[in-house]
């Protein structure tokens, strides 16, 4: 089955520094891919160049076959910013059903994606009135409203309670399962784990591209943090 | 995997999330009350201030009060000033709380966003205008040839070129700090130069030509036709073109200068 997500020889720059140095991937149809990276390592411009909103120096991506951020594309992939970006100042429904309006949905799929992220019980509040953790998911709700075929997420998970951190990966799982495509970022390791496939960035270029499984294999530890610690360290040795 | 989805040009106009635009950035004006009761009852109080700076002046004989003159050219100036601080402020909100960027990873147009703005405002101002006319007519007898109803259209061709050029001045704004600053910028000069201040003929010839091509100008010289005519006059409707088609020029940079890609 073709690639969901293909990039290639992909150059971005950000002010006068290299962000992302000639990176290749591919994220595979149907699966949950993590992107792990300490901070500032790439994953965000990544996801952004992914989703269309990123000037790239050089290089391709292509999403479902077409070149990243085209029109066609729009109602198609979904994207949740690392900060929450909803309004404020409106009510948790409000700004469902807004999203939902421009994915061509009605209110119906709205309560259905608050429900999905447990803000069912919360979508008469404003968002300014929330807490952290359920600005995220507000955020989240907005993205699955429009039911898309590829998810692209920017660390969806920081700052919630274990239950629901839990909850969330059930439904990520659940989306795939269903067909559709998933790039979730994350910095937190014990994340990689609960990922089908692993891209490990770090500072512009990747270390792996691999199941988690291989990852612990190639590494030779059973410890996903441990075996990113030994590629960097055999990749820090190569270039030495 | 790639399920057939229909799929639409999201780069053309769609009334329908115009309209979902326009809508959704109401329900934002209405949960904010303090900004509504300024919206609706600044003007009238400004006005009422001006109402007495004048009231006890004599006017030269033949000639219309300074309150009647200065004080319905403000009816204009209000809204072209609110729409202007309240959309580059919204933008600028759009812009650093990340809701721009994922808006643009939607099917919304810009310029379906862009509109969903000046409708929204536009609609604003409408009330806006009806509210300051109101007051204006009955509590400081401002003396208006011309229908009250033309003066809340001139009213709201103005809000929505303030709208319009909001929208344009946030793509080059920075910060807020940046964004309340285009105010003085943009609006002072052409309040100078709109002949309220000093008549146009009798303005320097090189200052009379910057002031014809500021559509300030038009929206001023529309309502003062209103404010001397019982009848609209063809010299008001140009001056309400004017200014619509100057704010749809601004509506059409503003979308040239929104980047859906940024660094």
């Amino acid at each position: 089955m073709d690639a969901a997500v293909t990039v290639t020889d992909l150059v971005v720059d950000r002010g006068h520094r290299r962000v992302l140095d000639g990176l290749s991937c591919t994220v595979p149809p149907g699966q949950v891919t993590g992107l792990l990276g300490p901070s500032g390592s790439g994953k965000s411009t990544l996801l952004r160049a992914v989703v269309g909103v990123q000037v790239v120096r050089s290089g391709e991506v292509t999403v479902l076959g077409e070149p990243a951020g085209s029109p066609a594309l729009r109602s198609r992939v979904g994207y949740v910013t690392q900060a929450p970006s909803v309004y404020a100042d409106l009510t948790v429904r409000e700004n469902a059903r807004y999203f939902a309006a421009l994915y061509g949905r009605g209110a119906k799929e709205a309560d259905a994606a608050l429900a999905a992220v447990g803000l069912a019980g919360a979508a008469g509040q404003l968002v300014e009135n929330l807490s952290g953790g359920q600005r995220g998911r507000a955020s989240l709700a907005c993205a699955l409203v429009g039911g898309p075929e590829v998810l692209v997420l920017d660390e969806p998970t920081v700052g919630l309670d274990p239950v629901l951190r839990v909850e969330l990966w059930a439904r990520f799982h659940a989306l795939a399962a269903g067909g559709a495509t998933l790039l979730v970022s994350s910095h937190v390791m014990d994340e990689a784990a609960r990922c089908d496939r692993l891209l490990l960035l770090r500072d512009g270029a990747l270390l792996a591209d691999a199941t988690p499984a291989e990852v612990r294999a190639e590494a030779g530890t059973d410890d996903l943090e441990d075996a990113f610690l030994r590629l960097i360290r055999a990749r820090e040795e190569v270039a030495a | 995997m790639t399920t057939a989805t229909p799929t639409r040009a999201p780069s053309r106009l769609s009334p329908r999330l115009t309209a979902a635009t326009t809508s959704r950035v109401l329900r934002q004006l209405r949960h904010d009350h303090r900004t509504i009761a300024m919206m609706l009852v600044l003007p009238s109080l400004l006005l009422g201030l001006l109402h007495l700076l004048w009231a006890d002046l004599p006017s030269a004989p033949g000639q219309p009060g300074t309150f009647d003159r200065v004080g319905l050219a403000m009816l204009g100036v209000f809204p072209f000033v609110v729409m202007f601080l309240v959309t580059s402020i919204a933008m600028l909100r759009e812009r650093t709380s990340g809701t721009l960027e994922r808006l643009l990873t939607t099917p919304l147009s810009r310029l379906d966003l862009l509109l969903g703005y000046g409708l929204a405002f536009g609609l604003a101002a409408g009330l806006q205008a009806v509210v300051t006319v109101t007051v204006a007519t009955t509590l400081y007898d401002l003396d208006v040839a011309g229908s009250v109803w033309l003066v809340v259209l001139v009213a709201v061709a103005d809000a929505a070129l303030g709208v319009a050029l909001g929208l344009l001045a946030s793509a080059f704004a920075r910060s807020e700090f940046q964004a309340v600053q285009f105010m003085p910028v943009i609006v002072l000069p052409q309040f100078f130069l709109c002949g309220l201040l000093v008549p146009r003929e009798q303005m320097a010839g090189w200052l009379q030509a910057i002031s014809d091509v500021l559509p300030l100008t038009y929206a001023v010289e529309a309502l003062q036709e209103v404010g001397r005519s019982p009848e609209a006059t063809g010299r008001m409707w140009a001056g309400v073109g004017i200014v619509a088609g100057a704010a749809l020029l601004a509506l059409a940079l503003a979308a040239a200068t929104l980047r859906r890609r940024t660094s």
